[in-house]
């Protein structure tokens, strides 16, 4: 814990805190497992996520496979394609990019971007990471049990997610993966905690909150959700929980299966409903918030020009953030709730896209006049604005109210998800990995596999999702095992499954050679130096990379500046990191 | 949902309120500094683990807000038969006040530095708390042997759930008592265990609280309130 | 230049993918083409901003990007720019949300000269009640179901004893009245699903939901599941007649009533 007594006038003192207050490890085992060092526990959630989110790609392939040729692949049958379905969105959704946004580039980032030498409750951050993996390791285990993981799409929609037609509802699999949420979100607070009072009371001398870089903006905002909106799906995974083990009747009405009456009586499947989107659309943006705040970073080091309008970029995370709560029932204007509902949800959901936009014309107003590098990151980040631009305007057509009767669990909606809450995000871990990459290993990754990844990764996405859109305005619903005849399947649009297909695999097989570089590159990438980017935040600036556990060495830095010092008319360089002071003798003038 | 609502209202007048202290509309590209220059101190001067607990315990405040809101809804709908309070509930409440306010004692004689006072208090403070659960769980007892069972009716099953989560909340809070009170018993001296008895005296004001909406709840007080707020309202 | 190319190409080909695509919705057969007519105005105004933006980020990358010696203009905020750039997007956000809700405002309000007509889903099976000659649905429930009443229809209530019911077959509508749909479920969430009536409902065990439609073209269509219900959602399909007044009146009085149906299964009715 970091607590200094001092009053508002101190002048500076020359090493604030000692690293004496951190607990070393002493042995291999607290160095690399058992460790309290943010960075390792960033290691540790990022390899766990990205490895079970390996496993929610080849479902994806599965699922296309069987969309594409239906009957072909026996082993494919109604049960499993659920189960797939369930497992490949659930896994990707929570287990991979919540993990990785907060618990990985979080606990990375936080500290180091911040100037403190870890986060505030190192403990309580290290149980975080195992109980996210004990979460995980609950979760795989569905596939090993009788019955299999639930095949109750990953809405997890009471009655049929504990009833005998749904692949895992009288079995094991249901509730594995309540209890897999339940253990999730415990161990999400734990870090939670960590990474919002790290931000309060971690932060170097003189940074403002103003002088944030604003992927600790993204971050921080998008963690104040989760603590605030998991606790929902908490209660609605208990409550399923005594549903299915206890015989109580929370969200079950009365109910005859398949000609039997249910012991069940009285209880409302639209309060599961309401209590999983009171959740699950804040999650929206607890992903996209974080993947907004970094893809700014990436677009103004590699552009070497301030963020366009920092102050509107700020105030729009946190109007973004605070809006996505009173938002959620737009995932349910057909669900039956009262329907005068419509006109509120749908006001407050297309009044978000305003602070959204903005931030859109920011990051592209950044890269006017700029001087762009067309590194991988800065690639990547062009990637995010073309399939977040694509992903967030058909977010307009669900949001609003009459337009999303027609739409709503068709195609249509499976491929806009998959563009603003997929593509997009998954655009900005990868910009991000090549972009710290150097500073977590020392080492460059390669130039040429980056190039061919990125666009294999972006062409390959944009053109398995953007014709998707027509299947759905076509009419085919979502979560069919076959369409088989039908009005809303005609030979041409089979075509296009086989076509989307095609470019799933490809598009998997990219991230192969991606693994592949990132393995390589660990010992043959070009060695990094500490500011290949020439960037101007703190993480760069550590006195040696990779930086070692206290991050700062002997004194921490002192911050001068905001984030974006980049090109500023009459500096040396294009870049003056915030913790290099102005001359004594100069008093800015330049700025209008 | 709108007592949610209404929770992450006020919890957004607080981050308002917090804000409007951070200079947000400050142009930061004006304000580069000398070395020489004078820095503001950018952490709060309350201890850090004291914000962390509140942080903590805005979290918990959420969560059974929800419950709450849960409460609400499915109240609203058919076949609800409100069940009928045990009348130890109200010793058990007595319990848990008299628990907050010897740790409420306990806090000011470590300020005060009065180590006898202190251990006392803590002590008295732990046992009521035991006493609380004992009778939480006698009061479940006399329930189920008068044929309130948990999956009968949606009342019952909304009393034992949210008494059960309060429940493990206040056992959770017991575990770190325990060690206080362990470690001042072994002679602490208040000066070093006053942060410690602060946080623990923090979560069980939080957690009385919790408990007497929760038995408000039950008791169908609250439900009058709503009605009240309604009519106003209308 | 790559990728400038590439972006610019995106963007176009995104375009004339839209106006060459083969795939575009059904032909519609009832009265909501105002949902039809929103979307085109939807896809107008994003699809400008799309192309907008991507040709400007390709601009962008084709003019500024990196040369040697090059350098970064610095401009950390334009507030006019900004407020101007929020003003337009507002204007556009109102000019898809306005007509959106004038045409909610329609669907959910029930014209009172509609006539009812109950869908009930269960896995993985349609079936469907009509008045009978009072005009009236009785009540039902889903406590009441077995095996000879497999829709829960109250015996008790004598609205419901000339009610038409017709389980696992098709359902007729005639063209040109308004039918109020009727939506009940009896295990699990479903949601009855045309294509081509645009409009559609989730069906909630232990509530009723619905919606209305005018059909307005004669034909068969088929009725499809849109809310997973189990392994059997896709084979939960169903098909709905529209009529002419007199093909519809045939096909009417061929249907058994729930007396006639009850009769054929041998319970005693208890009607008051």
């Amino acid at each position: 814990m970091v607590n200094i007594p001092s009053s508002i006038n101190d002048p500076i003192p020359a090493a604030e805190v000692e690293d004496v207050e951190l607990y070393h490890p002493h042995s291999w085992w607290t160095t690399y497992v058992f460790s309290q060092d943010a960075k390792v526990i960033a290691i540790q959630y990022s390899l766990t996520a990205i490895s079970i989110g390996l496993v929610a790609l080849v479902l994806s392939w599965l699922m296309r496979l069987q969309l594409a040729f239906p009957g072909v692949f026996t082993f494919i049958d109604a049960d499993r394609y659920y189960q797939f379905i369930t497992m490949h969105g659930m896994i990707m959704v929570i287990y991979l990019l919540t993990a990785l946004f907060l618990g990985g580039f979080g606990n990375y980032l936080i500290p180091l971007m911040l100037g403190a030498r870890d986060m505030v409750f190192p403990y309580a951050n290290m149980l975080s990471y195992w109980i996210y993996l004990l979460a995980v390791l609950v979760l795989v285990a569905g596939f090993f049990v009788p019955g299999g993981p639930t095949g109750a799409g990953w809405t997890l929609y009471p009655p049929q997610a504990v009833l005998s037609g749904t692949p895992g509802g009288q079995d094991w699999g249901i509730i594995l993966m309540l209890s897999s949420l339940i253990l999730f979100i415990i161990g999400f607070t734990m870090g939670g905690l960590n990474y919002v009072v790290t931000v309060l009371q971690g932060r170097a001398r003189g940074m403002t909150l103003m002088r944030m870089p604003l992927t600790i903006w993204g971050i921080f905002t998008a963690t104040v959700m989760a603590l605030l909106a998991f606790p929902a799906l908490f209660v609605a995974s208990v409550m399923m929980l005594f549903d299915r083990v206890l015989g109580t009747s929370f969200f079950m009405p009365a109910i005859v299966e398949m000609g039997t009456q249910l012991q069940h009586g009285g209880g409302s499947p639209i309060l599961f409903q309401h209590l999983f989107w009171f959740f699950g659309h804040p999650e929206v943006y607890i992903v996209a918030l974080p993947a907004f705040g970094i893809v700014s970073d990436l677009i103004s080091v590699h552009a070497r020009k301030n963020i366009f309008g920092y102050r509107m970029m700020v105030w729009a995370i946190v109007i973004i953030g605070a809006l996505s709560f009173v938002v959620w029932a737009h995932h349910m204007y057909v669900s039956g709730m009262n329907p005068n509902f419509g006109f509120f949800f749908a006001t407050t959901t297309l009044i978000i896209a305003v602070p959204t936009a903005i931030k859109v014309y920011n990051w592209v107003l950044t890269l006017w006049r700029g001087d762009i590098h067309l590194t991988i990151p800065m690639l990547f980040a062009l990637g995010f604005i073309v399939t977040f631009v694509n992903g967030g305007l058909t977010g307009l057509f669900l949001g609003n109210v009459v337009v999303d009767v027609p739409l709503s669990d068709t195609m249509f909606v499976v491929a806009h998800f998959h563009m603003v809450m997929g593509v997009a995000p998954i655009m900005v871990i990868f910009g991000a990995i090549y972009h710290w990459y150097p500073k977590i290993t020392g080492r460059m990754l390669n130039e040429t596999m980056g190039r061919i990844h990125f666009w294999v990764t972006f062409l390959g996405a944009y053109l398995i999702f953007f014709p998707m859109h027509y299947l759905g305005l076509l009419g085919a619903p979502r979560r069919y095992y076959e369409l088989g005849e039908s009005v809303v399947n005609p030979p041409s649009a089979h075509d296009l499954n086989i076509f989307i297909t095609m470019m799933a695999l490809t598009v998997g097989a990219a991230q192969v050679l991606f693994l592949f570089n990132a393995a390589w590159s660990l010992r043959h990438g070009k060695d990094a130096g500490g500011n290949p980017w020439r960037a101007t935040t703190l993480e760069w600036q550590t006195p040696t990379t990779p930086p070692p556990h206290g991050n700062f060495g002997k004194e921490l830095p002192v911050v001068y500046r905001w984030a974006y010092d980049y090109s500023v008319p009459g500096a040396p360089e294009d870049f003056i990191p915030q913790n290099e002071p102005d001359p004594e003798n100069r008093s800015r003038e330049h700025a209008s | 949902m709108s007592a949610i609502l209404i929770f992450l209202a006020g919890l957004a007048s607080i981050i308002i309120w917090w804000m409007a202290q951070q200079r947000l509309t400050s142009k930061p590209w004006l304000e580069s500094a000398r070395a020489s220059d004078i820095f503001p101190v950018t952490r709060s001067q309350i201890p850090t683990v004291k914000i962390g607990l509140g942080v903590f315990l805005a979290v918990v405040g959420a969560l059974f807000t929800l419950f709450i809101s849960a409460y609400f809804m499915r109240m609203g709908l058919q076949d609800w038969w409100a069940i009928p309070l045990p009348g130890v509930l109200w010793v058990n409440t007595a319990a848990l006040v008299v628990s907050s306010i010897a740790l409420e004692m306990a806090k000011s004689s470590a300020q005060q530095n009065d180590a006898n006072a202190m251990k006392i208090a803590l002590l008295a403070s732990f046992v009521t708390a035991i006493g609380f659960l004992a009778g939480q769980l006698f009061a479940w007892h006399e329930l189920v042997s008068e044929g309130y069972v948990l999956a009968d009716n949606p009342a019952n099953s909304f009393f034992y759930l949210i008494t059960g989560m309060h429940g493990l909340h206040i056992l959770g809070g017991l575990l770190v008592l325990s060690r206080t009170t362990f470690n001042v018993w072994q002679g602490e001296p208040p000066k070093e265990a006053r942060l410690s008895i602060e946080l623990c005296a923090m979560y069980w004001h939080f957690m009385l609280i919790v408990w007497l909406v929760i038995f408000a709840l039950f008791a169908g007080w609250a439900n009058d309130f709503v009605d009240i707020c309604r009519q106003l309202l209308t | 230049m790559a990728v400038v190319f590439i972006l610019a190409f995106v963007a176009v080909a995104s375009v004339l993918f839209h106006l060459l695509s083969p795939w575009w919705w059904t032909p519609i057969a009832s009265n909501w083409q105002y949902i039809d007519n929103t979307i085109i105005i939807t896809f107008w105004i994003t699809g400008f901003v799309f192309v907008a933006v991507v040709l400007f980020v390709a601009y962008c990358v084709l003019r500024f990007r990196h040369k040697p010696g090059n350098r970064a203009h610095y401009e950390p905020e334009n507030r006019k720019l900004e407020f101007w750039l929020a003003t337009v997007t507002t204007i556009g956000v109102v000019a898809m949300l306005a007509p959106g809700l004038f045409v909610w405002d329609r669907f959910v309000n029930v014209p009172s000269d509609a006539t009812e007509v109950e869908v009930v889903g269960q896995q993985w099976l349609w079936s469907f009640r009509l008045p009978g000659a009072n005009g009236k649905l009785g009540t039902s429930e889903t406590s009441d179901v077995t095996a000879e009443n497999p829709l829960g229809v109250n015996k008790n209530d004598s609205a419901g004893l000339d009610d038409i019911i017709i389980q696992g077959g098709e359902l007729h509508l005639p063209i040109g009245k308004p039918v109020k749909m009727v939506l009940r479920s009896i295990d699990v969430l479903h949601d009855f699903y045309v294509p081509e009536f645009r409009a559609k409902m989730d069906m909630v065990p232990g509530m009723v939901t619905y919606f209305w439609i005018t059909p307005t073209r004669t034909g068969t269509f088929e009725v499809l599941c849109a809310e997973l219900c189990g392994v059997g959602h896709p084979q939960m399909r169903g098909t709905v007649v529209v009529d002419n007044e007199a093909d519809y009146q045939t096909w009417l009085q061929q249907q058994q009533t729930f007396t006639q149906m009850m009769a054929a299964s041998g319970e005693p009715q208890t009607a008051q």
